[in-house]
């Protein structure tokens, strides 16, 4: 769910019902232009190469972890105060505050994980003219230079990355009010519709440029509803990244949408490298290029005549408040840049095995009798699912940790109703909080002092869902705890162990507020809303995790689901894109979308299947589920004012075309089961876009219509609709691809046609890979614990071919606290396929065991033995001469075990 | 390793009293047990391929059909059998072996998972059969009350066509009287006709010459008023002193205007002043009452006819809207109202105004216009029959034209309406015509949908009612309402839901959808197995 849309609802937004009947579309006028934000508007007029800023290497003081610099501003003198930092893992920080602000500026806490790690730096040489660090490894160098002011990261001769080359360097410091202040230019007061933005604290705008020489590639800085591959955004709006809750958006524009992650990377076939903007103020990115407007061809003649300038992206990050601390990560590989990230802000929170199953929701299950015939439906078609959802309906009037008692009388008896089937439940708790003195959790907040306030000191209102509505003050410590402790058993009435929870509207969502959120000028304790907007959605869900990770003393994974994000928001759960609607374009976007995630540390997400406004057609239902079943997170989800649409109400062919795709999904699990486990060891993203495994291969640079599930598994999912064949780009000289469902054999680095039905999902396994699959599917992932394995061995063609198998309980923290998991290892090659144990220390029974190994690619062997505890038996198999595959029958040994089967 | 699961069951058949052991492979029913034969190779039951014995429930799927393993979650296609003695036997997909959920109530399979099932078939089956015997006499109740409903369909079918068919023909009467009606009001109103004619025509002359004498009369009054110096001529400076009779109006009368009035002479005397005063008498003030406006004279033409409007029905080419009122509120068979508003005829005696009024008619005229009245009530009031009549054909025929059903089962429910009440709302189907949902507390009605079809499923469409076109919902469909019905002893609405936003489902339970009854004798008592 969902914006405010409804007229007769109380909220009072601008909408009106004409307009959203007679165009869907998002309405542009509710949401301001970089021209109607008035730092944006102030900080874009400034002109290129006329930096005021002056280092003064006289100030210069280094220690062993960081290096401190002043820089003056030429034209007004104030001082800043510069800090460089080498961090560990080929990171550089780079920290600019005034040097003696009037008042504290905001740092943004709680996203690192840690105060990053440093490592010396140390002068390799000084002069008036600036100074030459060593970045230690590899010849790696950062130049500061004086006049301007400038710094250049290079390796070798090479530039890898300039701050503040283009001289945008620009920091309004803080200041008194002047008369002779110009009111037109917004610097203490701004007005946008009927709202006026009060600034007591006057201008406070900050921005920085970067240079990126040899860079034709930015991606990431989600979120928005556009390409994988960043566009310029000369002669249009900036990427915009302000948390809002936008009403039908728009698709293929910067403007923002419900989550910030100001993190980019920027790719080419050498080197993969990021910057991190820390900075929770309204934040807009602009992106120029001296390539952008030119043809291959053109490009190509360029280089015959060897007149070609270097390609170059030029980034501006502009932020409203704060100051600039900036992380530059500099890879060189995909995978390093994903680890350097991850050692700042954390990994992808490890979920719970359910979670990745099948997600039933609609606005709304309407009663317990209507949860419990969608369950049995489920049963009745023999179509798995995990969860089925309660969207805001279920509440009491709204005022959530509540249940409505006429729908939802017996919610406990629900519960155990699902728990029976082993199956698990979502429920929806927003942050906005109904103003109503009989509802216990508005009365503890008031009485706590823990609503936000506005700028006159007074708990700050807005409307939302149950009218009017405090927001509590999640910035808070405290009141984070203490909405922790409302998850309690004791305290969240009806609630059991199989009960997870769904943070939405947590931009936060004011329907009658500017841009349908907060007042900027509303307070947080000392700070102002304008200086943490971002961060909000962050808070919410985090204290909702950390409650359910309580109410179980600490021992069970929670899940929780969040709209909007913040950087570091990976670490809580999982994400969604929003209410997007039925519509052929939104199936394609919901790819671009989570790849871009997925660059930036959040893995786990999806996007509504079926959309999430108005009625898909059937086909569009059953692509989205067919699509839908190979992203992170999978759930379907619909608007209250559209038709039903369970898997089953479509015919019988339809239904039988979902089950087959959800079925498909489950016998995968333990493969999504382990990139997760990976994602959350490591930061590698779960869905990839094809460049992170091929780096080198400039075809895979724009892909974003086909994705990487791991390494081994590549997804083009038919998006077109009457499609009757799609090209999947194969990527790789000199591999091999294997359809999953023929196990027909294609070689790498082509643009592969598949003529496609609507029961065709073209899914390739990587040659050199194997995957485990649980292909005994059943009603619900926990059904499914202990069923054994079948192993897809998919041979490279050298033979070969390598993966990884990880169990644990699917659902405690035990994996973590007492390394209660198995992790092995599983190689094929020299005709003998190897499962050896990963973690030596680590103890979990399981008593799963290997019912089956598909070997492609294979040749017919004479014999198979298994050799295991000093013993070898026979093992008898079959070989399929048509496709070349070997299939052992029933090696049955247990999947925790050390053992070899060897071809002969 | 894994284990063998075990190959055999035993299954204890209690109908006999004595336990009798049946051993087959685990999941499979009786009836297939002949093609599993201990020892020898099983062949998959498609033919696929042929097993050793060993390999059938061995907990790896050999057979495409999943046939090799009945008891075992090995083929994702394949399917266990449950005995389920006491109870019904029943297949389960193998998905749900050991998936620690007790899906059979003899717990056979959940044999290996762990799952602590409790064997609750004996109480099921009593269960069951409470229920089925339960619904079973409802059934044979339902079907009784439905043999009657079909029995008094059939008869009020036959009166109402029977009706029909004599209101027909009452109607080709009355059409018949409606003619002879006709002729007689035509034939009386001629004569009338004529008679008030002549009436008019000596009150006009009557009239026209009492106008003359009073103009003479002012014109007499008028000359002396003029003629000041009572010379017996009026001069045209006696004249002159009238302005209001300034021709061009431009505010003098001069003398030239004047003698224009008077026709080039000098003075005039009273014989010949009538040509003056034909010029002056419509501007002419009357010294003695200056101010006010000389009475305009009705003109003759204006003099309001008697209005008798008796020669059309009330409501020509009306028809059509009462047939839309029909189908809004269906319960008004007979259109009583009409009579609240036919006009009262007016007779023209009491209908005249002014100091003029019309002399009465003459005696004779008033005879004749009497019989003309008398014929035109007597048309009106057989027109008035013939219409009633036709409405009531006509809601007849409409009645007769409804499916209700392959034995009429479903008349009893036209015209007839049935409410639930809930927390919120009282809804209220009313078959064959529409169904509505009002707040419990106040607020206004909402229409979810008027009558469109029958469409049960295609073996029998009569279990499903769809009502549409109901009021339109803020971006999204027309209300709409589908009516399940289910075999009841009475005729209730039992549950009402809105499982998408505006479509509504009704589950509404009527005898005239039992069934004859099955035979007792088919319940499950648990030894169908031999």
């Amino acid at each position: 769910r969902k914006s405010c849309a409804v007229p007769s609802s109380p909220c009072s937004c601008s909408w009106t019902s004409s307009s959203v009947l007679l165009t869907f579309a998002v309405d542009r006028g509710n949401f301001k232009t970089c021209d109607q934000s008035a730092f944006c508007k102030r900080q874009r007029a400034l002109k290129p190469g006329q930096s005021p800023y002056r280092a003064l290497l006289e100030t210069l003081e280094l220690s062993d972890s960081r290096l401190t610099l002043q820089l003056i501003n030429d034209n007004n003198k104030v001082h800043l105060l510069l800090e460089l930092y080498r961090l560990q893992g080929n990171m550089t920080r780079v920290k600019i505050n005034e040097l003696k602000p009037l008042r504290p500026r905001f740092e943004v806490p709680d996203v690192l994980i840690a105060e990053p790690p440093t490592e010396p730096l140390s002068v390799l040489s000084k002069d008036d003219n600036g100074v030459v660090l060593s970045l230690g490894a590899k010849n790696q160098r950062l130049i500061v230079s004086a006049r301007p002011f400038r710094l250049d990261i290079m390796q070798g001769p090479e530039v890898l990355l300039s701050l503040n080359s283009r001289g945008l360097l620009a920091f309004e410091h803080l200041r008194l009010h002047k008369d002779t202040d110009k009111e037109e230019d917004g610097l203490w007061e701004e007005t946008f519709k009927s709202h006026t933005d009060t600034k007591p604290n006057g201008p406070t705008s900050i921005s920085l440029d970067f240079s990126l020489p040899g860079v034709e590639h930015v991606y990431g800085i989600p979120e928005h509803a556009d390409d994988l591959k960043l566009k310029t955004t000369d002669g249009g709006d900036p990427y915009r990244l302000y948390n809002l809750d936008v009403f039908q958006y728009e698709l293929y524009n910067p403007m923002a949408l419900y989550g910030s992650i100001p993190v980019m990377l920027a790719h080419n076939t050498q080197r993969t490298m990021g910057i991190f903007w820390l900075n929770a103020a309204e934040t807009w990115v602009d992106i120029s290029s001296n390539t952008a407007g030119k043809t291959v061809f053109g490009k190509m003649l360029d280089f015959v005549q060897g007149s070609s300038e270097k390609p170059q992206t030029d980034v501006r990050w502009i932020s409203e408040s704060g100051i600039i601390d900036v992380f530059i990560m500099l890879g060189p590989k995909p995978s390093d840049v994903f680890s350097q990230y991850a050692s700042l802000t954390g990994t992808q929170s490890f979920p719970p095995l359910a979670s990745l199953g099948y997600h039933q929701c609609r606005w709304n299950y309407n009663d317990q009798e209507d949860v419990k015939s969608v369950d049995q439906g489920f049963d009745q078609h023999d179509i798995p699912y995990d969860f089925i959802w309660l969207d805001i309906e279920h509440a009491d009037g709204k005022r959530y940790f509540t249940w409505d008692p006429h729908k939802f009388p017996q919610p406990k008896e629900m519960l155990q109703g699902l728990m029976d089937k082993r199956r698990k439940m979502v429920a929806i708790v927003d942050p906005h909080i109904r103003v109503d003195s009989g509802y216990k959790i508005h009365n503890e907040i008031t009485s706590k002092d823990f609503y936000v306030k506005n700028k006159d000191g007074r708990n700050y209102e807005g409307w939302c869902w149950p009218g009017n509505s405090g927001y509590p003050d999640f910035t808070k410590p405290e009141m984070r705890a203490w909405w922790s402790s409302m998850f309690a058993y004791d305290q969240y009435e009806g609630s059991m162990e199989n009960l997870f929870t769904w943070n939405d509207m947590n931009e936060p969502s004011v329907f009658n507020g500017p841009e349908v959120t907060m007042h900027k000028d509303a307070l947080h304790g000392k700070w102002e809303h304008r200086d943490i907007h971002n961060i909000y959605g962050l808070y919410v869900q985090m204290a909702t995790a950390e409650g359910q990770t309580q109410r179980s003393g600490g021992v069970e994974r929670p899940f929780v689901l969040t709209r909007a994000f913040f950087a570091g928001s990976q670490r809580y759960g999982a994400v969604w894109t929003g209410d997007n609607a039925a519509e052929w374009d939104h199936l394609k976007i919901s790819i671009p979308m989570c790849l871009s995630l997925g660059l930036v540390g959040v893995s786990f997400c999806g996007a509504d299947v079926g959309g999430f406004f108005k009625n898909p057609s059937t086909e569009l239902l059953v692509r989205w589920y067919q699509t839908g079943a190979y992203q992170p997170f999978f759930r379907a989800h619909a608007h209250l004012d559209t038709t039903r649409r369970e898997p089953w109400l479509f015919g019988p062919e339809n239904t039988a075309l979902i089950r087959e795709v959800i079925r498909q999904r489950y016998a995968l699990l333990p493969y999504w089961y382990q990139l997760l486990y990976q994602a959350h060891k490591t930061g590698m993203p779960v869905m990839r876009p094809l460049w992170v495994d091929y780096p080198k291969d400039t075809a895979t640079f724009t892909i974003d219509d086909e994705f990487l599930i791991g390494s081994d598994l590549l997804v083009h999912p038919v998006t077109e609709e009457g499609s009757r064949g799609v090209t999947a780009y194969l990527p790789g000289a000199g591999e091999v691809w294997y359809d999953v469902h023929t196990f027909q054999k294609h070689n790498g680095a082509q643009n592969l046609y598949i003529p496609v039905t609507l029961s065709s999902i073209p899914v390739f396994q990587r040659g050199g890979s194997i995957i485990p699959r649980k292909d005994r599917v059943r009603r619900s992932s926990a059904c499914m614990e202990n069923d054994p394995y079948t192993l897809y061995v998919a041979l490279s063609p050298k033979k070969f071919a390598e993966g990884e198998l990880y169990i644990d309980d699917g659902h405690s923290l035990n994996y973590d606290t007492k390394k209660e998991f198995i992790h092995r290892s599983l190689t094929f090659a020299n005709n003998a396929l190897t499962s050896s144990n990963l973690c030596p220390d680590c103890n979990f029974l399981t008593s799963s065991w290997i019912e089956k190994v598909l070997i492609l690619g294979a040749s017919k062997p004479s014999k198979v033995l298994l050799k295991m505890d000093g013993k070898e038996t026979p093992v008898d198999f079959e070989f399929d001469t048509s496709m070349s595959v070997l299939t052992l029958r029933k090696p049955g040994m247990n999947a925790g075990a050390d053992w070899t089967l060897l071809l002969q | 390793m894994t284990c063998l699961h075990l190959l055999l069951t035993l299954v204890f058949a209690v109908s006999l009293g004595t336990p009798v052991e049946i051993q087959r492979p685990r999941g499979v029913p009786l009836t297939k047990k002949p093609f599993y034969e201990e020892n020898k190779p099983f062949t998959c039951l498609d033919g696929s391929r042929t097993i050793p014995f060993d390999r059938v429930n061995d907990d790896y799927c050999d057979c495409k059909d999943g046939s090799d393993e009945p008891g075992t979650a090995a083929c994702p296609n394949g399917s266990f059998h449950c005995t389920n003695a006491g109870y019904r036997p029943m297949f389960i997909p193998s998905s749900r072996i050991n998936d620690g959920i007790c899906d059979c109530c003899d717990t056979t399979d959940e044999y290996n998972s762990g799952a602590k099932c409790e064997n609750t078939c004996k109480e099921l089956g009593l269960k069951e059969r409470d229920v089925l015997q339960k619904m079973a006499e409802i059934t044979k109740e339902g079907f009784l009350l439905k043999q009657q409903l079909i029995e008094e369909a059939k008869k009020g079918r036959e009166e109402k066509q029977g009706k029909v068919t004599d209101m027909q023909e009452n109607k080709k009467q009355l059409e018949e009287k409606v003619e002879a009606l006709r002729t007689v009001k035509e034939t009386a109103e001629q004569p009338e006709k004529e008679a008030k004619e002549r009436h008019l025509k000596a009150w006009e002359e009557q009239k026209a010459a009492i106008r003359l004498e009073k103009d003479k009369a002012k014109m007499a009054e008028a000359f002396l008023e003029l003629d000041d110096n009572a010379d017996g001529f009026v001069s045209v400076s006696e004249l002159q002193s009238h302005a209001e009779l300034d021709p061009d109006a431009d505010g003098t009368l001069t003398e030239t205007e004047v003698q224009g009035l008077m026709g080039g002479a000098a003075q005039v005397d009273t014989s010949t002043f009538e040509s003056v005063w034909t010029n002056i008498k419509d501007k002419y003030h009357s010294e003695s009452q200056p101010e006010e406006p000389a009475p305009v004279e009705t003109p003759p033409e204006e003099v309001k006819e008697p209005v008798v409007d008796n020669d059309s029905e009330p409501f020509p080419e009306d028809d059509i809207s009462e047939e839309e009122d029909e189908d809004e509120d269906d319960e008004d068979d007979y259109h009583e109202d009409d009579d609240k508003v036919l006009p009262t005829v007016k007779t023209p005696e009491k209908s005249h105004e002014d100091g003029e009024a019309m002399l009465p008619y003459d005696p004779d005229t008033q005879t004749l216009i009497d019989a003309a009245q008398k014929a035109r009530d007597d048309f009106e009031d057989s027109e008035k029959a013939l219409r009633e009549m036709d409405d009531q054909i006509r809601n007849i025929e409409k009645e007769l034209s409804f499916d209700f059903g392959p034995d009429a089962e479903f008349t009893y429910l036209y015209s007839q309406c049935y409410e639930l009440t809930t927390s919120e709302y009282i809804y209220r189907l009313c078959p064959f015509n529409r169904v509505s949902q009002k707040p419990k507390y106040g607020g206004s009605e909402t229409n979810l949908g008027t009558w469109g079809s029958w469409s049960g499923p295609e073996n029998n469409k009569y279990l499903v009612m769809k009502y549409e076109h109901g009021t339109g919902c803020w971006q999204g469909p027309n209300r709409s309402t589908t009516v399940k019905l289910t075999c009841g002893k009475e005729t209730v609405v039992t549950s009402t839901s809105e499982p998408s936003r505006c479509e509504y489902l009704m589950e509404f339970t009527t005898p005239a959808v039992c069934q004859e009854p099955a035979n007792m004798d088919l319940l499950p008592h648990g030894h169908e197995e031999l």
